[in-house]
């Protein structure tokens, strides 16, 4: 069997397995998608307290604005549904050592621990995120040509997977660290200064959230793109961005692995 | 014999060599109370703890191992180093023809390692789900896999416990259901680490055919490691014993039997009363109660000792025995001491 067709089939596994666990929990499943739909409408607040008077946010209007919320509220859909499940039971896994199972199976470890579990609830929070976008993106006055919708798309699927690979990079410590929460848990609030577009923070921020951390990737260059108010083109480097991160993502988990000491039975 | 068509395995194909292994931890220190956890912080103290030491034996493919030791000998280390789960610090190990700490896909696909004590089932779904991202994780087609877990069902007598959540099974039908689970693509090398832990008297018992069986179908090498003197002397003609990382015996039961316990007990029971002294110069009288002796003699000595006693003294009954080999364990791993 080649790699995708096997591959395709133990994600079916995995996910139909996911699903499967979590019908027991319905109740879990209606609270999440309540706090999901607070989360927004705060947010929608907040902005909105910015815009009262009519003024400008770092160079954006209220609806354009408006489009980095949706960039945000549809990248955080993809943490709920993939990253957080996933990535913060990396943890848990070293912690009680049912690592160890992972690492038997003649299958790339990474691959596992990224897949293996899917949390739907995040799934609407995408599609309304998808829609805030649009939505916004039309109130501007835009009228995305379908290349500049391609290149949004392709721009948010770099954003999640460089959101993706830091997520791991940070997981994967709990290799040595094996109490790591508090630094997931840290990591996930400087991505939420991107439900704001990036010129709207002071210059040392933005370099920071630009720079260090790729914020900026993540929400305002998708919204920039969607609304046609990139300057240059950020495709290429978005991509490279992605890749450099994925690419360091791999590198230190196979490095991880060899200091891995499996929790004592 | 391979079952329902299947080949038996190559010969040689999972042979374990291991050569001078040996594994050291560094663990930093810590005193208890605030001032420790600042003494912590600022300055790690950190020192080498050895948990394997120049560890070197072979098995055969097919062969059945007993691994003995007490807690912390360095039994699970040894075998986290086996299944490629940890880098040994020093020494060459090779499984099945592979480098196990490469994990290459091949290496992973010939192995299995059960854990008495950790559970890879699904805790909220029934076995059976789990059974399946396992086969498509090891990439058996829907007929195979299905095969498979027929078959094996009906040796570990799962039956409908496959289809109920394990959070409701017993804790035997779990750890069949785990067993299962963890044979399902069929290894040449089995690495069970104290797969009866915490089960009955008849599940235990269940478990150890299970392996015996499975062992004779497949030509599978298994090296086992147990509390439960039972599941060893019930399956290992050989036994590794290893003792503050160290290993100390290889070599069959009767051996370490022999070697732990120089002497035979031998009970006799009399038809009339003798003087101790009469009896004394055949062994060390252990006990004397009327018509009743018990006596250790020297192995060396028994058969001529037993001969002399039935011509000298009226004898109803005889009977020779071994001290339980887990009490000579024990009282040899008490004493901290080599047999």
């Amino acid at each position: 069997m080649g790699w995708l067709p096997r591959h395709g089939r133990v994600l079916l596994r995995f996910w139909s397995t996911a699903l499967a666990s979590q019908t027991e929990y319905l109740f879990n499943f209606s609270v999440e998608l309540l706090a999901m739909a607070g989360n927004l409408a705060g947010s929608w607040f907040v902005l909105s307290l910015f815009f009262r008077h009519g003024q400008q946010l770092g160079g954006w209007r209220w609806e354009e604005a408006l489009v980095v919320l949706g960039a945000y509220t549809l990248l955080d859909g993809v943490a709920t549904t993939l990253l957080r499940p996933n990535l913060n039971a990396i943890v848990t896994l070293v912690q009680n050592g049912s690592l160890d199972f992972v690492l038997l199976k003649p299958i790339d470890s990474q691959f596992w621990l990224s897949t293996r579990l899917i949390a739907p609830v995040g799934l609407p929070q995408i599609a309304l995120g998808a829609g805030l976008m649009l939505w916004a993106a039309a109130r501007a006055g835009a009228a995305p040509s379908p290349l500049a919708l391609a290149s949004t798309t392709v721009l948010l699927l770099a954003a999640s997977v460089s959101l993706y690979s830091l997520w791991f990079l940070v997981a994967a410590t709990s290799i040595w660290f094996t109490k790591i929460w508090n630094a997931t848990e840290v990591l996930r609030n400087v991505l939420v200064a991107g439900r704001y577009p990036i010129s709207a923070y002071p210059s040392g921020v933005r370099s920071l959230l630009t720079l260090v951390l790729p914020v900026a990737f993540l929400t305002t260059v998708p919204a920039e793109a969607l609304l046609a108010r990139a300057g240059s083109h950020p495709l290429p480097l978005a991509l490279l961005v992605a890749a450099g991160l994925f690419t360091a993502s791999r590198l230190f988990w196979r490095h991880a692995l060899r200091f891995y000491t499996s929790a004592s039975s | 014999m391979g079952t329902n068509g299947d080949a038996p395995m190559a010969a040689g194909a999972g042979s374990i060599q291991v050569q001078g292994l040996g594994k050291t931890y560094r663990v930093a220190d810590k005193l208890p109370g605030l001032g420790g956890t600042m003494r912590h912080l600022l300055r790690r103290r950190l020192r080498d703890v050895v948990a394997v030491r120049d560890v070197s034996f072979s098995i055969e493919a097919g062969e059945m191992v007993g691994f003995l030791g007490p807690n912390g000998a360095g039994k699970t280390t040894t075998l986290k180093m086996l299944s490629g789960l940890i880098h040994p610090s020093t020494g060459t190990v090779r499984v099945a023809g592979h480098v196990p700490q490469r994990r290459q896909r091949s290496f992973l696909q010939a192995i299995t390692l059960v854990m008495g004590q950790k559970q890879q089932l699904i805790w909220d779904l029934p076995p059976l789900d789990s059974l399946r991202v396992n086969a498509a994780v090891y990439g058996l087609d829907e007929a195979d896999s299905r095969r498979r877990i027929g078959e094996l069902a009906e040796m570990l007598e799962l039956g409908e416990a496959l289809t109920r959540p394990v959070r409701k099974l017993s804790l035997g039908q779990r750890m069949k259901a785990e067993l299962l689970a963890a044979l399902l693509h069929r290894p040449e090398v089995l690495f069970l680490d104290e797969p009866t832990l915490g089960l009955d008297v008849n599940a235990q018992a269940r478990v150890r055919q299970f392996l015996a069986d499975y062992n004779r179908r497949t030509g599978a090498t298994v090296l086992l490691t147990s509390h439960y003197m039972g599941d060893i002397t019930a399956l290992c003609p050989r036994v590794l014993l290893i003792h503050g990382g160290q290993l100390v015996h290889d070599g069959g039961l009767a051996d370490l039997t022999s070697r732990l316990a120089p002497c035979r007990a031998v009970r006799l029971d009399l038809r009339e009363p003798v003087p101790a002294d009469a009896i004394t110069p055949f062994g060390t009288v252990e006990q004397m109660d009327g018509r009743e002796v018990r006596l250790l003699i020297p192995r060396e000595r028994l058969t001529e000792a037993v001969a002399g006693l039935l011509a000298h003294f009226d004898v109803l009954d005889l009977e020779v025995s071994d001290p339980p080999i887990e009490e000579l364990i024990g009282g040899l791993f008490r004493q901290g001491g080599r047999p």
